[in-house]
């Protein structure tokens, strides 16, 4: 024992690599392996007449992703993420500002509480729950007609490609159980950058002269750049990568997580599911790249 | 500076709150009506009724339960001895290539829940390895690891390294070290990301659709419930318990680690 552990004393290195070594052969085998085992198969392709996969190296599975059906629903993915994260860094402001500048003690610890609880409960449970609220004889549509507003959510919901037979069933329901699910991940990483603009910056902008309002906009909001970045590495991944939302909230047309569950389960086509899931790999990698360079890392 | 928030803010921050929270008092709202046929609001009666026929009269439950307990407890146990080998390892060293291996470690949770699932099982496809409670963990451990990685890490960057130090010069060796200096400042880190990988791996879905088959756990058992619903208030039923058996392992968790550093927020 004392050998051995001499050993790793005067060769740090010995180790670091032995401490290293099982959960690298971990994540290297069991999940680098698998996804380029994956990456792998998006170069067969399946034989449409006879449905058998064809082990042969091809580019034309990349090319089926061009076909009109596969580039809407990448389109319907992307433009659906985008949305989600845009309204959700509005709405989580608010939150992370009054958290990081104004609460204090157990303001804060409560705050912080009622943001990671919704965050880490059932995510099943929360979709669950927007099923409930979205359902025709649901709670919004008691509301609406409790406050006169019946009509306003029947305007709503016949507008064209949004609309739909009830909120359950259109894009405003997907949309709502989206950014309700991916919320507090645009929060955290929000007002951990909030956190981090330092005091003296602040009043020193105020003694410069600048009114509260030019202060946000010309010291904050710059400052708070980072973490809204960091919040939208989440709320942008998740959202294209989900399958059981729109699965569950939402019209048939569907989204990229659908399209692969279905390719490589009743269509048997993986080739095909495997060259979908490289879009969300290959936006999220560019992402990443762009919001490195942001220095949106420190915030996570 | 103002020291008091606008209203405008407080009105912001109150709503969004709301917003985050009245959702889930649905659910146990819903978990006492007499409607079983569909979502009427406001419920026509109410009833305990549902909680008894969970108990008694659906069998079902208990196969799914009994195996997603199983799979979070052995998925959270490989997840803690991974996940601290790997803090611990990147936590002192430096080396080329560090910043690469780090970003490796979160990988399995920056990249969406899909791709790992539909991964994981090409990979068995390849294999051969027919589905069974071990594919399922297979999956889970992998994120779990990052999440008990993210705590254990956080706690290791504030240990202060002096006291390793005093501890070799007094004459310890390396492993009474671990044992008397080490593990008991990272001992609630280690509790409080192995609780956050219990109840992760709980609920998790995504992935578990991939690499389960035929078998169900929990969540599964309420996604096809949720799908051809049959008694609605009894899916309720278990929506309740398992917020109760992943709020717990949070709480605890978040007063175990709340001095000084936060449980990482982008924990899945």
């Amino acid at each position: 024992m004392r050998g051995l552990s001499d050993l790793f004393y005067k060769r740090p290195g010995a180790l670091t690599a032995m401490l290293l070594g099982p959960p690298l052969a971990w994540i290297g085998i069991v999940y680098i392996g698998s996804l380029l085992a994956l990456l792998l198969q998006s170069f067969y392709h399946l034989d449409d007449f006879s449905g058998i996969i064809i082990h042969e190296f091809t580019l034309s599975t990349y090319g089926q992703l061009f076909e009109s059906s596969n580039l809407q629903t990448i389109g319907r993915t992307v433009a659906m993420a985008a949305i989600v994260t845009i309204t959700s860094a509005i709405i989580a402001f608010p939150i992370a500002y009054y958290a990081a500048r104004f609460a204090r003690g157990k303001t804060k610890a409560l705050f912080y509480l009622a943001v990671m609880m919704p965050l880490w409960s059932s995510y099943l449970v929360k979709v669950y729950a927007w099923k409930l609220i979205l359902a025709k004889e649901g709670i919004i549509t008691w509301a609406a007609g409790g406050l006169g507003l019946g009509g306003v959510l029947d305007a709503l919901l016949t507008l064209p490609v949004i609309g739909g037979s009830s909120l359950s069933f259109s894009y405003i329901g997907t949309f709502l159980v989206f950014l309700y699910i991916w919320l507090p991940y645009m929060i955290l990483p929000l007002q951990a950058a909030l956190e981090r603009v330092p005091k003296n910056y602040i009043e020193a902008s105020a003694d410069l002269g600048a009114t509260p309002r030019q202060t946000f906009r010309t010291v904050i909001l710059p400052l708070a750049l980072p973490g809204v970045i960091a919040g939208s590495i989440f709320t942008f991944s998740l959202t294209l990568g989900d399958y059981i939302i729109p699965q569950i909230v939402g019209n048939s047309r569907p989204f990229i997580g659908q399209a692969v569950y279905t390719l490589q389960g009743t269509a048997g086509d993986i080739p095909l599911a495997a060259a979908f899931t490289v879009v969300p790999m290959l936006i999220m990698g560019v992402y990443l790249a762009l919001a490195k360079r942001a220095g949106a890392f420190d915030a996570l | 500076m103002r020291s008091e928030a606008g209203w405008g803010l407080k009105l912001g921050a109150a709503a969004g709150l709301m917003f985050l929270h009245l959702p889930l008092l649905l659910i146990f709202l819903y978990a006492f009506t007499t409607e079983e046929k569909s979502f009427q609001f406001p419920p026509p009666g109410l009833t305990t009724k549902w909680f008894a026929t969970a108990w008694f009269d659906r069998p079902d439950i208990w196969g799914p339960l009994y195996l997603s307990i199983k799979v979070a407890a052995i998925a959270t146990l490989l997840a803690l001895i991974f996940g601290t080998l790997a803090a611990a390892a990147l936590s002192r060293a430096k080396f080329y290539g560090k910043d690469s291996l780090s970003l490796l470690f979160i990988l399995p949770i920056a990249l969406p829940g899909i791709i790992t699932g539909i991964a994981l099982r090409s990979a068995f496809d390849i294999m051969n390895l027919p589905f069974s409670t071990w594919t399922i963990i297979l999956g889970h451990a992998t994120f779990c690891i990052v999440v008990v990685y993210n705590n254990v890490l956080a706690r290791f960057r504030r240990i202060n390294s002096n006291m390793v130090e005093a501890s070799m010069d007094l004459g310890a060796d390396g492993f009474q070290t671990f044992r008397f200096v080490v593990l008991p400042q990272i001992a609630s880190a280690l509790l409080a990301g192995g609780m956050l990988a219990f109840a992760l791996s709980f609920d998790e879905v995504i992935v578990t659709t991939f690499t389960a088959g035929q078998q169900s756990t929990l969540p599964i058992w309420m996604l096809q419930e949720l799908i051809r619903p049959r008694q609605r208030p009894v899916t309720n039923v278990v929506a309740i318990i398992v917020i109760a058996v992943t709020f717990i392992p949070i709480l605890c968790a978040y007063y175990l680690t709340r001095e000084g550093e936060h449980t990482g927020g982008g924990g899945r």
